[in-house]
């Protein structure tokens, strides 16, 4: 070791400092263009959530295959207004209802181009046999293509739509007749919703005869302002611009949906400008967003219920008693801020306030555990008694955070001495047992896809959305069914009125479900992102959204 | 020299051998059905499993249809995944450059930072800057790779804004795939504005390389450290100052060459850590590389997928380190006497 330090008057300390400011220097020029981005390619990354099941909304009413098909891939033959929510031209560009209501002629669009793509090539435009087949797919079992992804529509399914329509007639290539069997005043809002999709013809004609019928669904092709690209499976999905869009929206060159499940991640590619938008920004990070200077959150009222059914199917469940006891049992309003963190409503009844068939006047049942407790012995419900909760595995908009809320209740009923076990699954199973019913209860919930209270009240607790998989409390009213079959025999909100009003009232008699929340609708993107606007009925349109 | 590499290749083989052997019982410890498990196609139908049965021979003896499993995977027909129904070889063929690339990356990073401070650390010894640089270095040390990952995160990425927080470039470019490791891809591609998408890559691959190398910057610093300590007190260095030669001669003539020594079998060691490592930064940084694939893989039970991507990378760390040390049982005359090998 003696010997040893002569070799540190090999380099001298002013040496190496001399040295480490060389590195610096080097390291800094390059930086200036590594830190700053530099993007130049003209496109819009929007983080979505999950994996589309598949491109097509027909077969599902999730919000992801939604977002993913609808208002990006295909259009409809009419639209909402996204301000007034009344109907407005799309593919259709005009309509006439016979006086008995139950002839309905569109005039359609004319020189509307499909897609061209890398694997079909469209020889027409878009006319009446497009809408006909689209129809017949989920109308007729007896169709080419309804058996394809296993023959379940559960939009039209849960609406009985199939039933509804005796017939869809051609009349010329851009005149249409639908008639159906009875007058049903939702029946064009309806048509305006994400799933009721136009799909090419001529597309599955050729499908058909290579023997590829399947790849309808999966590599699609439509009438949008985008057209399919490239899916990655967990990664993400690509669209081009559909060039010959007959809309007047000016679209970017590409549209990409960035497959980010957890919300924090989306959030945090938000901050750092690798997305342009967001899916469902989680509720206890809105006030992240909130102070961001370069971000911005838009709030609309949201046309959901967050709900928590009982299967009436099962005893004790059965009896309204029950039902009414356990749902004393519970205090909203305490889940309101613990759950939605304030940023919904607490729900009276399964419509929103934004609907008209809502009463402002109707009371709300309130947290009472005594009477509950007294109401459970009433019941023949002796202390110890065990159910489970079901919660949803994911976050949605009418419920953040299940799971929780279950936690939270379970603690609310073991004070009046009902034990709960909480039951989850991952979602597409939970969905798939939850149809078999047999769970006791479960809090879900349901996001409209249109402004008529007929797309809450039919499709959550009529004996016919049993089989189609909407109805979660298994409960089948002939009364309800009645009400609500009456009120689609007119046209006028006063009339109508009267029975939702009627229906309110034996809802909140029989309770086979506690409407929980309706939560506001929150979408998050950068500043220099123009033209992207809540869509309060249905799925994201990122139509007409362009970067500054 | 001959008996050392048909020893190597004989022992790589081996070891391949039973890799294998324990992907094709995975078939039947995995829960749900091996046909399911071997072809990737979740519920057959009848009619499939008979084509399936026939085509893997399942009515043949169990070494059998090992053979022919072998012969699937030197075919590159390992079957599909359960939750893309993608073909698995094109699904490795994909992932594993990603990740190869920025484990070389680390890689090359650890060595350029950490020899010449190992090196400094050595010639100071005992001094401030050597102490400065241990401390450093066990702060480095004992970091774990995902907690530094995601500090770089917060301050880099959220705080900053500097650099992009996933993947591997913004999703806006398309990069046709040629070798699939993405500088060279850009490098080679006719794409617009080249310069704009390398840099792109570039600031996507700072963090989770700088992640990823912190680890072994220090490990190679310590033992770079060490060996030239060692060095200058050995009797060769003592006896070339004593024939008079100067500093400068006896460091760079005698001292580094020799301390460099220790470092290559330390590649060959540290690249398993540094694959490891890797493989969790990129489940941080949504790096599309086999690591965040497996995980998906274990996420989502999609047993082929499984069983393929271990394999893989088993094979890789196996192939890479006893090239390795192959390479330095050629080269240093030292070893090449020892004709016993081991992993």
């Amino acid at each position: 070791m003696g010997n040893f330090s002569v070799f540190n008057s090999i380099i001298k300390p002013g040496q190496v400092q001399h040295m480490m400011l060389a590195l610096c220097c080097l390291g800094l020029s390059g930086c200036d263009a590594l830190i700053s981005a530099s993007n130049k390619s003209n496109g819009v990354i929007y983080c979505s959530e999950g994996n589309p099941t598949s491109f097509n909304p027909q077969l599902d009413t999730s919000g992801t295959t939604v977002d993913a098909s609808s208002h990006q891939i295909y259009d409809r033959l009419l639209d909402f207004d996204p301000k007034s929510g009344s109907v407005i031209p799309s593919l259709a560009t005009s309509w006439s209802i016979s006086t008995d209501g139950l002839l309905y002629t569109f005039q359609l669009r004319k020189d509307v181009a499909f897609h061209h793509t890398a694997y079909f090539s469209p020889s027409r435009t878009f006319n009446a046999e497009d809408v006909i087949f689209s129809f017949d797919r989920w109308r007729l079992p007896n169709s080419a293509y309804h058996g394809i992804a296993g023959g379940i529509y559960p939009y039209a399914d849960s609406l009985g739509l199939a039933n509804l329509i005796e017939k869809v007639e051609r009349v010329n290539a851009y005149r249409l007749e639908i008639t159906l069997k009875q007058p049903q005043s939702s029946f064009l809002a309806n048509l305006a919703t994400d799933f009721a999709v136009i799909m090419s013809k001529e597309y599955a004609d050729s499908l058909e005869q290579k023997n590829q019928k399947e790849n309808i669904d999966r590599q699609p092709i439509g009438t949008g302002p985008f057209k399919f690209a490239h899916f990655r499976q967990d990664s993400f999905i690509r669209y081009k611009r559909h060039d010959e869009y007959w809309g007047e929206n000016k679209q970017t060159e590409q549209l990409i949906f960035d497959i980010t499940p957890s919300s924090s991640l989306r959030l945090a590619k938000l901050i750092t400008g690798e997305c342009d938008a967001m899916a469902l920004p989680a509720h206890s990070e809105l006030d992240v967003i909130r102070q961001s200077k370069d971000l911005i959150l838009d709030e609309k009222p949201g046309l959901n219920v967050g709900f928590w059914a009982f299967n009436t199917a099962k005893p004790p469940f059965d009896r309204p008693g029950v039902r009414r006891a356990l749902s004393l049992a519970i205090d909203k309003n305490a889940l309101i801020e613990a759950i939605y963190f304030d940023s919904a409503i607490l729900a009276k009844n399964i419509v929103p306030p934004t609907s008209w068939a809502f009463q402002s006047e109707q009371k709300n049942l309130n947290y009472n555990p005594s009477a509950a407790k007294k109401l459970l012995q009433e019941n023949g419900i002796e202390p110890g008694f065990t159910m489970n909760i079901w919660a949803m595995p994911v976050e949605r908009p009418y419920n953040p955070n299940a799971i929780k809320m279950a936690e939270l209740m379970q603690s609310y009923l073991q004070a009046v001495g009902v034990n709960v076990e909480i039951v989850s699954y991952e979602w597409s199973t939970f969905r798939e047992k939850l149809k078999q019913g047999t769970h006791d209860s479960v809090l879900i919930g349901w996001s409209a896809d249109n402004g008529d209270p007929d797309n809450f009240y039919r499709p959550l607790l009529s004996c016919g959305a049993i089989k189609s998989g909407t109805n979660r409390a298994f409960w089948c009213s002939p009364e309800y069914d009645e009400l609500i079959g009456q009120a689609l025999k007119y046209t006028s909100i006063e009339d109508r009125q009267y029975f939702y009003y009627k229906a309110n009232a034996l809802i909140a008699e029989q309770l086979p479900l506690v409407p929980i929340a309706h939560a506001s609708k929150y979408q998050a993107f950068r500043r220099d992102l123009v033209g992207f606007e809540i869509n309060p009925y249905g799925g994201v349109k990122l139509a007409g959204v362009t970067k500054n | 020299m001959l008996r050392v590499v048909l020893r190597f290749t004989n022992l790589v083989v081996l070891t391949l051998l039973a890799l294998s052997f324990f992907s094709f019982v995975l078939i039947y410890l995995f829960p749900g059905e091996p046909l399911a498990n071997l072809s990737g196609i979740p519920n057959p139908s009848p009619q499939e499993i008979e084509q399936l049965q026939h085509l893997y021979h399942r009515d043949s003896v169990f070494i059998v249809q090992y053979w022919y499993y072998l012969i699937d995977l030197f075919s590159g027909n390992w079957g599909l995944s359960f939750s893309s129904g993608l073909s698995l070889s094109s699904e490795v063929a994909r992932t594993l450059p990603a990740s190869i690339e920025l484990s070389t990356y680390a890689l090359l990073l650890s060595f350029i930072v950490g020899l010449p401070l190992g090196f400094l650390a050595g010639l100071r010894h005992h001094k401030t800057t050597d102490y400065a640089l241990l401390s450093v270095s066990v702060l480095g040390y004992s970091i774990p790779v995902f907690w530094l990952a995601m500090l770089l995160i917060l301050g880099f990425s959220l705080q900053l804004g500097w650099f992009p927080l996933s993947g591997r470039i913004s999703l806006l470019y398309e990069v046709p795939r040629i070798s699939g490791f993405i500088l060279l891809d850009i490098l080679w591609s006719d794409i617009e504005n080249k310069s704009d998408v390398f840099i792109d890559a570039v600031r996507h691959l700072i963090l989770p390389t700088l992640s990823i190398a912190a680890f072994t910057t220090t490990i190679i610093l310590r033992i770079m450290r060490r060996s030239f300590i060692e060095t200058m007190n050995s009797d060769y260095v003592q006896a070339a100052v004593a024939r008079g030669l100067t500093s400068r001669q006896v460091i760079w003539k005698h001292a580094i060459r020799n301390s460099l020594m220790p470092i290559l079998p330390l590649l060959g060691m540290q690249f398993t850590t540094l694959l490891t490592n890797a493989m969790i930064v990129e489940v941080i940084f949504s790096w599309p590389g086999i690591g965040n694939w497996l995980i998906q893989a274990i996420y989502q039970r999609d047993y082929p997928a499984i069983r393929v991507g271990m394999l893989a990378v088993a094979t890789l760390v196996v192939i890479f380190t006893m090239t390795i040390d192959l390479f330095l049982r050629l080269v240093d005359p030292k070893k090449s006497k020892v004709e016993r090998v081991a992993i």
